[in-house]
């Protein structure tokens, strides 16, 4: 240990260790000081205005420290200072800065929200956020979707309808789309033929007599939600065979048609259900119908 | 007792310190046993709509715990307008009253999860949890395909035993049981049987089916039936919007 030490004007606190081990007795710096002695004076003031001390069952909720905010039903309340209130004030103050858009949005029928330019760049920027946060995960960022799992959004397909009133009710109720597995109830010969009359409805050039008999197949058994046309029923979900879109079958990663006919003849044998969640009651009626008017822009909306 | 035996003796000093050191802690723990506030009154036409876990959401809380998602994701919306955007309703100290322990979290590497009970279908979170990136592209997560494995649930009436013995309902005696149909509504009370654990599992995992396979009673199915409860048990509509801020 050094001995030899600059400071040695300052007293120590007279204790020795191990023979030459001694402390110094620095007085604590005056700034350090007050600024410690301030600390308790602001803790003393904080008792007085904020929730703090404990009373039995219940506790000081601050003096002369309140807030007013109004609700969204236009109640006011006036309360002690606490995160909650603190946080529906805010929630108060946005609300009245979108006002003036989101009150409009609410009233307004969708076809005059695409007229109006100021009302729909509100709500495409708020879609697009909400869409993100809610929707990205299974059509993805860009809403063109999963295939074979999650529907692409862009393309002029609707599955459940196209109108606005089409895509509110699916956003807000959600959907449950289900083709049922038709291996065992169909034979194998019975499944390749409707595979073939399936891919001939969309103008691929197939094997026309066994499409021929598959159509009898598809009239017996698909027809009663795919149409007798092939061309779906959006009640149903039902999706339309006759365009080259396909949403559960993934013929366009196929590269011949025996590829193609794999993609069809899988969904055939095995099925597939999938479930659009219902959004009421996570988002409100003005956010679906943002969202509402954000898809129907997105794709060919009808 | 004089400064210098304190110093000059660790034992004394250790001891001591500590003893100081808790009553910061006590003074701010103890009192929120005692007020009323501290968690919230959560009902609807006079049941508790905040329930305990069913068997098949407890075990997927265990695998939740067990695969350490908590590291990555939270489960506690605070009261600010960002995360009331994204998440939704702030966490209520009420949701998370049957948690032992509760699965606040303290880190976002991925979203918080208070809420993501509805959000996503079934087949989404298998999807998801098989992997992560079929469906979202830029995530991070790894892959979980051992979830497939099917799911020991041999125990399950263990360890709603060890959660009844620090405070959770479930029943075990008729008396409990009438105590849970009173408080929570006979449905509910049935499925927090523990005489009926395995028969509620299996029977929950088997409509539920939430991995897609019907046939198995798999580790997914269990922890997706977990995700997807979290935070469904509120229905806010039926509060006003200041209510919960009168617990504050």
């Amino acid at each position: 240990m050094s001995k030899d030490n600059s400071q040695k004007s300052v007293q120590t606190t007279g204790h020795s260790w191990d023979g030459d081990l001694q402390e110094f007795n620095n007085p604590l710096p005056r700034w350090w000081l007050w600024a410690f002695y301030a600390t308790i004076v602001f803790a003393v003031v904080y008792w007085f205005l904020y929730p703090t001390l404990p009373i039995g069952r219940d506790y000081t909720k601050g003096i002369g420290n309140e807030i007013t905010y109004t609700t969204a039903d236009g109640k006011t309340v006036t309360t002690h200072w606490n995160t909650r209130a603190l946080f529906l004030k805010e929630k108060e103050e946005a609300r009245k800065q979108q006002a003036q858009y989101l009150e409009k949005l609410a009233k307004v029928p969708y076809e005059a929200i695409a007229k109006d330019p100021e009302l729909s760049a509100f709500a495409l920027s708020r879609a697009k956020v909400l869409f993100a946060d809610n929707c990205a995960a299974c059509h993805q960022a860009g809403g063109d979707g999963v295939l074979g799992e999650y529907p692409n959004l862009l393309d002029d397909a609707w599955l459940w309808g196209g109108t606005y009133a089409d895509i509110e009710q699916t956003i807000a109720n959600g959907r449950t789309g289900m083709m049922p597995a038709w291996k065992g109830k169909l034979s194998e010969q019975e499944i390749e033929d409707v595979v073939e009359y399936v891919l001939s409805l969309s103008g691929e050039q197939v094997d026309a007599e066994k499409a021929a008999r598959g159509k009898s197949v598809f009239m017996n058994n698909c027809a009663a939600c795919h149409g007798q046309d092939g061309k779906g029923q959006k009640f149903l979900g039902a999706a339309n065979l006759t365009d080259q879109i396909w949403t559960i079958a993934k013929v366009p990663l196929a590269n011949s048609l025996d590829g193609k006919r794999n993609a069809v003849r899988e969904v055939v044998e095995n099925g597939k259900t999938r479930t659009m969640p219902a959004w009421k009651g996570r988002l409100s009626d003005t956010e679906i119908k943002i969202l509402t008017f954000y898809v129907h822009e997105l794709g060919g909306g009808q | 007792m004089k400064h210098e035996t304190i110093e000059t003796n660790a034992g004394w000093l250790i001891v001591l310190t500590m003893i100081v050191i808790s009553i910061g802690g006590l003074v701010e723990i103890i009192p929120l046993y005692f007020i009323n506030n501290t968690v919230e009154t959560v009902k609807v036409d006079g049941k508790e709509t905040i329930r305990p876990y069913t068997a098949l959401e407890l075990r997927g809380r265990d695998i939740y715990m067990r695969e350490g998602c908590y590291l990555c994701h939270s489960q506690m919306i605070r009261p600010f307008r960002d995360e009331d955007m994204r998440y939704g309703h702030y966490s209520l100290a009420a949701e998370s009253q049957y948690d032992h322990p509760f699965q606040w979290g303290s880190k976002r590497t991925g979203p918080d999860l208070a809420r993501v009970g509805g959000k996503y279908s079934n087949a989404w979170h298998f999807q998801h949890l098989m992997n992560p990136r079929s469906v979202v592209p830029e995530s991070i997560m790894p892959n979980y395909p051992w979830l497939k494995e099917p799911l020991d649930y041999a125990d399950i009436k263990d360890r709603m035993r060890a959660l009844k013995a620090v405070g959770v309902p479930y029943s075990e005696t008729s008396e409990e049981y009438q105590a849970n149909v009173e408080r929570f509504g006979k449905d509910v009370a049935d499925q927090l049987n523990i005489l009926k654990a395995r028969e509620n599992l299996i029977a929950q995992a088997g409509s539920g089916n939430y991995d897609g396979n019907p046939e198995d009673i798999s580790e997914a199915d269990a922890l997706i039936a977990y995700l997807q409860v979290l935070g469904t048990m509120v229905d806010f509509s039926k509060f006003e919007e200041g209510y919960f801020a009168e617990f504050r």
